[in-house]
């Protein structure tokens, strides 16, 4: 991986490694006495072991000027590697929550295993550390097939994939300690925020560069999508994120904004890191692996751009969903309402022009349990958006709001949509990268196919039972006009469906093990053989010179 | 680039352009999309001018329908208040017995009462009443606060040692703690006080224990709990004679309730709870009570 | 190799975006644009409509120890179970008291509304239920709840707590626009141990900081030590009661 890199390439590593060694070692004094120091210690120690490999690889000889004109794929691998371990973690973590509601003292009276703390270790490795890598990683592999150019700079792209993954330690690391912010999905502290804004930044450059140096005048789809990820995604973290902190050297921060303000910023950022993190990028994902593997043009140009700007425009009206019949005003509700509903539209013509551009390769996605991957993944992801505006209307709110329903619909999109798209581009993409014909087994990806779909209905159906149920017996009233059931009945009622889910939750995360064994055993046949596959070779030479372009 | 060409299968024309073997097809947009968009939207435009809804600088628009979410549950609380008088006012009005013999009310208190004690008292006092360590059983007939309807629900109005300023105060001292008796004697006290309750520890008792118990029982306790050792309900002292204690009956949770004393809290429901609400749960209360001797 | 491109779109909107998607600096500047709409019509009239936070002119700040209670309770994760949000539907009212304003949460740098009720809802938990109650079900809830699904906590009263950084949590508090006076922040650690010691000349001066009805107990049951016990159990006994205009509201509304 070194080797790839030419020697003033090796320096700059070496710099940034050093770089962000001083940088812990900075904290680390700082916060002797806090999570902060401690995390001072990881950063230096995550810089040191990247030191080392780069220092590992110093000497290798200088890479030949050939590769320029290929691909550049190793952040792209990592990345899928780095995926794949934080999705075993993070679903053997979320199955581990799950058992908690089951068995409460699962926690070894120890603070960093208890339900608050590890239930954002759970989201976090999903979301971030799984979705994150994922999303990096194939968006380096699909701006480059779809601009038929090499990634603008060979560091850069470590910076963001090892930085990133490094946020992502921080933060894991941070929640077991005790050290949030308590916003969902945005908990981590203000020095890792930060780290993440830098490494962002980067990202969008380098992105931006790629792009610039296109073969076709036209961007693609998916890159609409990918762009959209990261600058949108960069604008809600720094909002979010506002804080001050108690002092350099500690790890608390208090957020800038407080009660209904706070209440709306938060989830004006957490809906629309579902738009545009959870949704957005993975349609990037979506519009590339799926024609590509079912071989067929996208159904509709037209239709994809519809719903791109619809997405983009209505996702982010919709966040005051979250927070209906409380102290927010009430017009902010009914506009949070309203957008989300139209935004059924955008959401359903994705979906609908997925699942169009299979028409002629149904065929294939019978015999590819790769394909019907994504083929599912589209369908879930039509079953989510319809149950999310449907959860979006202010009646049906004042019955899901605060149950497990929310968490039947955050599973469906999650497991159903998020994690399917990503499982089967990585299928996808795998032998591709590795220049191996296939994977290691394609029954294999037939068993995680069905162990996939098998947790997530048992997921999914538990929690939309539980949370039908408690939202009902929350307001069941008996004939004496008084409520009918303690909040003590609704939780003993619970107890089966979380059980349920558990057993749901442990299929799944079999299945991902499944796959990341036979993704493992792929690398290896793929080191030991020759072959190469012909559909992944670059339609035409590519030669640094490509960045001058027309209409560029 | 950009050569267009027709898809066999779908007879729809390409856009021409190709990335790494993608192509897109130039389909129209199906008409049901843009149907669905102009509905949503015309759904949105008329839910804007019947609801709260838009920001204008300092105010907002404020609909035709004038709706407000703090009126509406207002007035969906008034309206159930006025659901439920037909029979809340007869236990508000009514005096216990006559309740009590109604057996429609009854069920109303029973019905109602399950839900209020789950939420508020089930915590304390376990989900069926029976107590816990430091919080007494309330399905005995042994009241520390007497077991009539009346007393029952000052109790719970005011509360036992609580922040309301009427509250029942009750302060079992800490007679080894605060060095007012020695071990020993508290050693013969403990065992004579189980030894009211059970006739075992009567038996196997040390000879002459007892008797040192009883002396020091009557120049300590009986100003609180009374001659036969039966608890006075004016100062929350408990019966000692009965099977049922608060804190424990082990020779190690009598023994520990002596040296070092108890004063048991016991929230005022009166800010929280409504007057009918608190009649309901003593009327349950009185209800659950299983007569026990 | 440059060529015109040929409009293909044949309506206004997709010539348009045919031109749009060949130039990455201006689709970025679409995305921006588009994307920002919602979030600034939505946003920013919070802070210039002034009915938006209610006025309660006997709205407190946190003491000392309860802010780091407060912050235990973040730390520990509290908030992904108990929502303190108690919304303007009537079971919720019924069951949990008068819904909940905006003001009570207007020192909340951040709120705490949650999104979740795997427990119940604790807005208004302040006074419900004793110090000795709480203490016992966060050492163990089961000890007192027996069919309680919620994570014991037995290490707060092991744990002492720290409170030499608490004049600096205040400070940083006032600068996100909490109104701590000099005084608080200078007595900050001092007024943390002195409001688990009632009847000390530390006490009183906490007293006159905060107000008289400020509750000052040994809230672990243990005088003299300061716990992590201590500090959550005084917030959750706040909850609800920094100011008294939900119930005004209510008795005002309701006939
Ligand atoms: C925070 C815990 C707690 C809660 C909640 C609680 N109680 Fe109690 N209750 C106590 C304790 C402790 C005592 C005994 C006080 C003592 O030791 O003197 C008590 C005593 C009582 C008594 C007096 C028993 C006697 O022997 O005289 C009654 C009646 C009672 N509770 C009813 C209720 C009702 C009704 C509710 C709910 C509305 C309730 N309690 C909620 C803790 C609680
Ligand atoms: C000042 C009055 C007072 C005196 C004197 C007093 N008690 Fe008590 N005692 C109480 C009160 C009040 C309680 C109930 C405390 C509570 O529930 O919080 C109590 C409770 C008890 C209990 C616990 C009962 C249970 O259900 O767990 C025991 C045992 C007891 N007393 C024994 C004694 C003995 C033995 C003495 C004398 C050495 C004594 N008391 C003297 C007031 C007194
Ligand atoms: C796994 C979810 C979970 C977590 C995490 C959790 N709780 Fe709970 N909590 C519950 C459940 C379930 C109940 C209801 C059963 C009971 O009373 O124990 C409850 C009840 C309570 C109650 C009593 C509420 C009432 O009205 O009866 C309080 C107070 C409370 N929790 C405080 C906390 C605090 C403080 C923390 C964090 C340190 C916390 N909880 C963390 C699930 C949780
Ligand atoms: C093995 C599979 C999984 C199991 C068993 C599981 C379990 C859980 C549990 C128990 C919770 C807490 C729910 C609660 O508080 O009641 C949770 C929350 C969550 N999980 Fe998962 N999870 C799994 C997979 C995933 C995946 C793959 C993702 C995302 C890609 C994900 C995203 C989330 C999110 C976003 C939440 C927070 C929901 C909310 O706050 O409303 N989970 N999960
Ligand atoms: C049209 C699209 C969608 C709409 C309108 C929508 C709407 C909603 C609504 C109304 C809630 C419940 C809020 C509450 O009551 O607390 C919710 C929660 C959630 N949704 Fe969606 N949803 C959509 C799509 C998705 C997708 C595709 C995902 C992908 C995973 C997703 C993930 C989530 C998550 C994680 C939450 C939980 C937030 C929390 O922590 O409370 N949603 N959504
Ligand atoms: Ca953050
Ligand atoms: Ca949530
Ligand atoms: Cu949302």
């Amino acid at each position: 991986m070194i080797a790839q890199l030419t020697s003033s390439e090796r320096q700059t590593a070496l710099l940034l490694c050093a770089a962000t060694m001083a940088l812990g070692l900075v904290m680390l004094i700082a916060g002797l006495d806090n999570p902060f120091g401690i995390h001072g210690a990881l950063v230096m120690a995550c810089a040191f072991a990247v030191m080392l490999v780069v220092i590992a690889g110093y000497f290798a000889p200088e890479p030949s000027p050939t590769r320029l004109r290929q691909y550049y794929d190793d952040p792209s691998k990592v990345g899928v590697v780095l995926a794949m371990a934080w999705v075993v973690f993070g679903l053997f973590v979320g199955d581990w929550v799950a058992w908690l509601l089951v068995y409460p003292d699962l926690t070894f009276d120890a603070g960093w295993a208890s339900f608050g703390r590890i239930r954002p270790v759970h989201t976090t490795s999903v979301i971030f550390g799984f979705g994150g890598n994922a999303l990096i990683a194939t968006s380096f592999y699909v701006v480059q097939r779809t601009c038929s150019a090499r990634l603008a700079d060979q560091v850069s792209p470590w910076f963001v994939l090892l930085g990133y993954n490094l946020f992502c330690l921080v933060a894991i690391t941070g929640y077991m300690m005790g050290v949030t912010q308590s916003k969902e999905y945005a908990e981590p502290e203000w020095y890792a925020d930060i780290w993440l804004v830098i490494v962002w930044v980067t990202y969008f450059v380098l992105y931006m560069r790629t792009l610039a140096r296109r073969r076709e005048p036209h961007i693609y789809v998916a890159n609409w999508y990918y762009l959209a990820f990261i600058l949108v995604v960069a604008v809600l973290h720094i909002v979010n994120g506002l804080a001050v902190p108690v002092s350099f050297g500690e790890a608390r921060s208090y957020s800038a904004f407080s009660g209904v303000q706070d209440a709306m910023v938060q989830w004006w950022y957490g809906h629309n890191a579902v738009a545009f993190f959870l949704t957005s990028g993975f349609l990037g994902m979506l519009y590339y692996f799926l024609p590509k593997r079912a071989g067929r043009p996208i159904f509709s140009y037209r239709l994809s751009i519809i719903s791109f700007w619809g997405i983009t425009f209505f996702y982010m009206w919709a966040g005051s969903h979250h927070l209906h019949y409380t102290a927010l005003p009430q017009w902010v509700q009914t506009l949070g309402m309203t957008f989300s509903l139209m935004l059924l539209v955008p959401s359903w013509a994705s979906a609908g022009n997925a699942l169009a551009t299979l028409n002629g390769a149904w065929n294939k996605v019978r015999d590819d349990a790769t394909l019907r991957f994504m083929m599912v993944a589209a369908v879930y992801y039509g079953i989510t958006t319809f149950e999310g505006s449907f959860m979006a209307i202010r009646p049906v709110n004042s019955l899901s709001h605060y149950t497990d329903w929310t968490i039947g619909h955050v599973h469906a999109g999650a497991l159903g949509w998020v994690a399917m798209i990503s499982f089967g581009s990585i299928y996808a993409m795998v032998p591709w990268l590795w220049r191996s014909q296939a994977m290691y087994s394609a029954r294999l990806v037939e068993v995680h196919f069905w162990l996939a779909v098998a947790g997530t209905i048992i997921y999914v159906m538990a929690m939309w039972n539980s949370g039908v149920v408690q939202g009902l017996m929350w307001r069941t009233y008996n004939e004496s006009n008084t409520l009918a059931f303690s909040f003590l009945d609704s939780m003993v009622a619970m107890r089966p469906y979380y059980i349920a889910r558990a057993v749901g939750g442990l299929l799944f995360l079999i299945g991902a093990a499944v796959g990341s064994y036979n993704i493992w055993k792929t690398l290896q046949m793929a080191a030991q053989s020759r072959y190469r596959t012909q559909a992944d070779q670059p339609e035409a030479e590519l030669d640094g010179a490509a960045a001058a372009l027309p209409g560029e | 680039m950009a050569v267009e060409e027709r898809d066999p299968h779908s007879g729809y024309m390409t856009t021409g352009h190709v990335w790494n073997g993608i192509k897109e097809l130039n389909t129209p947009v199906p008409r049901v999309v843009y149907a669905f968009l102009i509905a949503t939207f015309l759904f949105a435009v008329v839910y804007w001018v019947l609801m709260p809804a838009w920001p204008i600088g300092v105010t907002f628009t404020k609909g035709l329908l004038g709706i407000d979410q703090r009126t509406t549950v207002a007035e969906k609380l008034d309206e159930a208040a006025r659901a439920r008088s037909t029979w809340e006012t007869r236990i508000a009005t009514q005096d216990y017995a006559a309740i009590q013999a109604d057996p429609q009310l009854m069920v109303r208190v029973r019905q109602t009462g399950h839900r209020l004690f789950a939420d508020n008292c089930a915590a304390c006092h376990g989900a069926n009443a029976q107590g816990g360590p430091g919080f007494p059983n309330l399905t005995t007939t042994s009241w520390m606060w007497g077991g009539t309807p009346q007393q029952i629900a000052e109790t719970i109005r005011v509360g036992i040692n609580a922040t309301h300023d009427q509250t029942r105060i009750a302060q079992m001292p800490a007679f080894g703690r605060d060095q007012m008796l020695p071990r020993e004697e508290i050693a013969a006290v403990v065992t004579y006080v189980r030894s009211l309750s059970e006739p075992n520890v009567a038996r196997t008792a040390p000879p002459g224990q007892l008797a040192a118990g009883k002396e020091v029982f009557a120049a300590n306790c009986v100003a609180c709990h009374g001659e036969a050792a039966t608890g006075n309900i004016d100062v929350g002292a408990p019966n000692l004679t009965d099977r049922f204690w608060t804190f424990g009956g082990d020779l190690q949770s009598v023994f520990t309730t002596v040296w070092g004393g108890r004063q048991g809290h016991m929230p005022a429901w009166e800010p929280r709870l409504s007057p009918v609400d608190r009649k309901i749960l003593t009327l349950y209360l009185l209800d659950l009570r299983t007569e026990v001797p | 190799m440059v060529r015109r491109p040929r409009c293909r779109g044949n309506s206004i909107v997709f010539g348009f975006h045919y031109r749009l998607e060949r130039k990455s600096i201006w689709f970025v500047v679409a995305i921006v644009f588009v994307a920002s709409i919602g979030g600034l019509v939505e946003i920013a009239p919070l802070f210039t409509i002034d009915q938006t936070v209610e006025k309660a002119p006997d709205m407190r700040v946190y003491t000392p120890l309860e802010l780091a209670g407060r912050d235990i309770y973040t730390r520990e994760g509290c908030y992904a179970c108990h929502s303190q949000m108690i919304r303007t539907l009537r079971d919720e009212v019924e069951r949990y008291g008068p819904y909940s304003l905006a003001v009570e949460s207007q020192y909340d740098h951040p709120m705490l509304w949650g999104s979740k009720r795997t427990g119940p809802d604790l807005a208004r938990i302040g006074g419900k239920y004793s110090d000795e109650w709480h203490v016992a079900h966060l050492d163990n809830p089961r000890h007192v709840v027996a069919k309680s699904i919620m994570p014991a906590y037995g290490w707060l009263k092991r744990t002492p707590l720290r409170t030499e950084d608490l004049g600096r949590r205040l400070r940083a508090q006032r600068k996100v626009g909490v109104p701590y006076t000099d005084a608080m922040i200078a007595q900050a650690a001092a007024d943390a141990l002195a409001q688990t010691e009632p009847d000390s000349p530390g006490a009183e001066g906490l007293l006159q900081r905060y107000g008289e009805a400020t509750q000052v107990r040994a809230f672990d049951g243990i005088p003299g030590t300061l716990t992590e016990m201590d500090a959550l159990v005084a917030y959750l006994q706040i909850l609800g009661r920094l100011t008294d205009l939900a119930h005004q509201v209510e008795a005002g509304t309701r006939q």
